[in-house]
């Protein structure tokens, strides 16, 4: 795998013809959707938060949909996944439902987590997504735990770890990875390297320079993928899904991606150059694939703009329900500290 | 019928029929299987349920306590163990901000029912950073229970209970317990958490200790028998969720109240005690309350200086005498 999928060029993006492995034109046409729905809803987000309707931490994942929607794209539904506070991405990609994500950024009951969770803390149960982790890097062992108990119940379920580059430099990554090959769990780790951790880059913060190569010490099945391209980020995620579900083994990934706004709302970003974001946003994985798409006609212009006015109304849908749904009583505050 | 076990028979008496009950319970942790547990208290385990079920871990507390964590919210139920709660430091990042808030964070979606076991408090000459009482630490996270044991009948029964909550249990033993023996029944029985238990009645004057601060109480309640004080000595046993009706309801008996405890008394779970006893029973204590702790300093080696820094007889002795204007 380290070979077959190294690569560290996010300059050449483009898909080339029929590259679609055994993606359907549905699927691919769900896949864009999908990252056009992050990103409407997280754009939507911005503006609720410069309204005063959502508060706290809320960092979006604008810029690295291609990652969430390609591998998880590759999962089945039973499959643990875990993801860091900057979860939005992955919840929808999943398929947590909008509305009960946005009622939730709104700090409401009818949230997915009834309002005492908030925007680092998407959970639900039902799709086995298993949240969202506000303690960098501290998820990690959780997702290794959720791939122990499949590998000793006997399902073929894996487990899936999302946490950016900053988080490989906590302790608890290693001492995870260690145990995960050790005892041969069926989880993914996926680094998602935007490149910076909160306002240090990665160049200021890891001594080395290829992320997934942390992996090599550990003789961890490895590889980086271009993470503005959905397919690539699909397809590398295929075939550590295969090796872990049928093998029982983890597989470390990088995707090398990028963040077209700041590590939260209230992080204007000055620490990087406008031209660095500008060319990052040369690349933006949405346009990159939807192109790609109208020219291998799989859809076609007017498609996406219909597919821009659906999604639109539903953003709508989701701002009005959130508006229109009640606080948490206060009798709440005090359910659920404890199972009885 | 009645067997004589020590303590670390009776706690691995609990974890075999726990395991034996119920085969998603496994136990993790440093030498808990091959070496047979650093103080033999998973002797004999790995025998018994084999290496799916006994697992030894790398030297990676914060990591293994996290996968024990996962594996908790995704049906299984782990006994974690680990060397000493000293250690459990470096999963205290797990603990608190795992554990203790999945459950609430998830709206009651996920449940983590995991049992974290280790010894407590100082032993002897272990110097500073083996002796640490962290009782008021844990106790202070909403989410988390918080449960001791000091003999090896409440051993038994508690840990069976730990096991079976659906809540993250933090269990505190001692080094220097484990070999205590005492009388268990072979019959199943649990004790439940959140219960305490009055281990000597009287009249005179209320004694709270748990641990290995219940001997000391209980020898101090013996010696101050000859000169006529009558002690009632309380083991909280679970500390949190806290027992405080057992307690406030002695205290109206006695009217006078002393706590013992070998961790640092600021926010200790003894000041705990003590606010909630002043606050709810003000008008029945007839002498200020009196905390007894370990001395405020990191723990030193020399034996003189250690003695000097943990409660014992003599300390509780001259408190009750105080206590009573005696």
């Amino acid at each position: 795998m380290e070979a077959s999928t190294s690569t560290k060029n996010i300059s050449s993006p483009k898909l080339r013809k029929n590259d679609y492995t055994d993606l359907s034109h549905q699927q691919l046409i769900a896949m864009y959707k999908k990252m056009l729905l992050i990103r409407r809803f997280e754009e939507r987000c911005s503006q609720e938060y410069g309204k005063g309707k959502i508060s706290g931490f809320c960092h979006l994942y604008i810029g690295q949909e291609a990652v969430a929607v390609g591998t998880i794209s590759a999962l089945n539904n039973k499959d643990f996944i875990y993801a860091s506070y900057r979860d939005h991405g992955q919840a929808l990609a999943r398929g947590m439902d909008p509305k009960l994500i946005m009622a939730e950024l709104f700090g409401k009951h009818s949230g997915i987590t009834k309002g005492v969770g908030g925007s680092m803390h998407l959970i639900d149960s039902e799709i086995n997504f298993m949240g969202g982790y506000g303690i960098v890097g501290a998820h990690i062992p959780l997702a290794a735990g959720a791939a122990f108990s499949a590998k000793y119940l006997g399902t073929d379920n894996i487990a899936i770890c999302y946490f950016g580059d900053a988080a490989i430099n906590q302790g608890i990554f290693f001492e995870t990875l260690n145990m995960a090959q050790l005892w041969k769990l069926p989880v993914i780790f996926i680094i998602e390297n935007n490149k910076y951790g909160m306002g240090t880059s990665i160049e200021r913060s890891f001594a080395g320079n290829e992320l997934y190569r942390t992996g090599k010490y550990l003789d961890m099945n490895r590889g980086s993928f271009d993470g503005m391209n959905i397919i690539e980020a699909y397809k590398t995620m295929k075939d550590a899904v295969n090796i872990a579900r049928t093998n029982s083994m983890p597989t470390l990934l990088e995707a090398i991606t990028y963040r077209f706004k700041g590590h939260s709302m209230s992080d204007p970003a000055t620490y990087r150059a406008k031209e660095e974001v500008e060319l990052a946003k040369v690349n933006d994985p949405i346009i990159i694939f939807g192109n790609q798409l109208i020219e291998d006609k799989i859809i076609s212009e007017s498609e996406i703009e219909n597919f821009e006015s659906e999604i639109k109304n539903k953003v709508i849908e989701c701002v009005e329900f959130a508006e229109k749904s009640d606080q948490p009583p206060l009798d709440y505050l005090y359910q659920n500290v404890y199972k009885n | 019928m009645i067997q004589n076990l020590q303590i670390r028979e009776a706690l691995n008496q609990a974890m075999c029929e726990e395991m034996e009950r119920d085969p998603n319970i496994f136990i993790m942790g440093e030498e808990v299987a091959e070496y047979n547990g650093a103080y033999k208290v998973t002797q004999g385990m790995l025998e018994k349920f084999g290496s799916k079920r006994v697992i030894d871990t790398p030297i990676s507390e914060a990591g293994f306590t996290g996968i024990g964590i996962g594996a908790a919210m995704t049906g299984l139920r782990p006994i974690v163990e680990i060397m000493t709660w000293n250690f459990a430091i470096l999963a205290f990042d797990q603990i608190f901000n795992n554990a203790a808030k999945l459950r609430y964070m998830s709206a009651g979606q996920f449940n983590c029912p995991i049992v974290v076991r280790a010894p407590n408090g100082p032993a002897h000459m272990l110097g500073s950073q083996h002796s640490q009482a962290l009782e008021s630490m844990l106790a202070h996270v909403p989410g988390l229970k918080v449960v001791t044991c000091s003999t090896p009948y409440d051993a038994k029964g508690l840990l069976k209970s730990a096991i079976r909550d659906d809540n993250p249990v933090m269990f505190l033993e001692s080094e220097l317990m484990y070999s205590i023996k005492g009388e268990v029944p072979s019959e199943e029985y649990l004790i439940p958490l959140g219960v305490g238990d009055i281990k000597r009645e009287g009249r005179d004057i209320t004694i709270v200790a748990w641990t290995k601060m219940l001997p000391v109480a209980l020898k101090a309640a013996e010696q101050l028998s000859h000169e006529g004080i009558d002690c009632e000595v309380i083991d909280p046993r679970t500390l949190r969720p806290l027992d405080e009706e057992l307690i406030i309801n002695s205290v109206i008996k006695t009217n006078h109240l002393v706590i013992v405890e070998d961790s640092w008394p600021f926010a200790s779970v003894g000041s705990e005690i003590a606010k909630r006893v002043s606050s709810q029973a003000f008008d029945y204590l007839d002498s200020p309350i009196i905390n007894i702790n370990g001395a405020d300093v990191p723990m030193p080696y020399a034996e003189n200086l250690e003695y000097e820094a943990i409660p014992n007889v003599e300390k509780v002795i001259e408190a009750v005498h105080q206590s009573l204007n005696r």
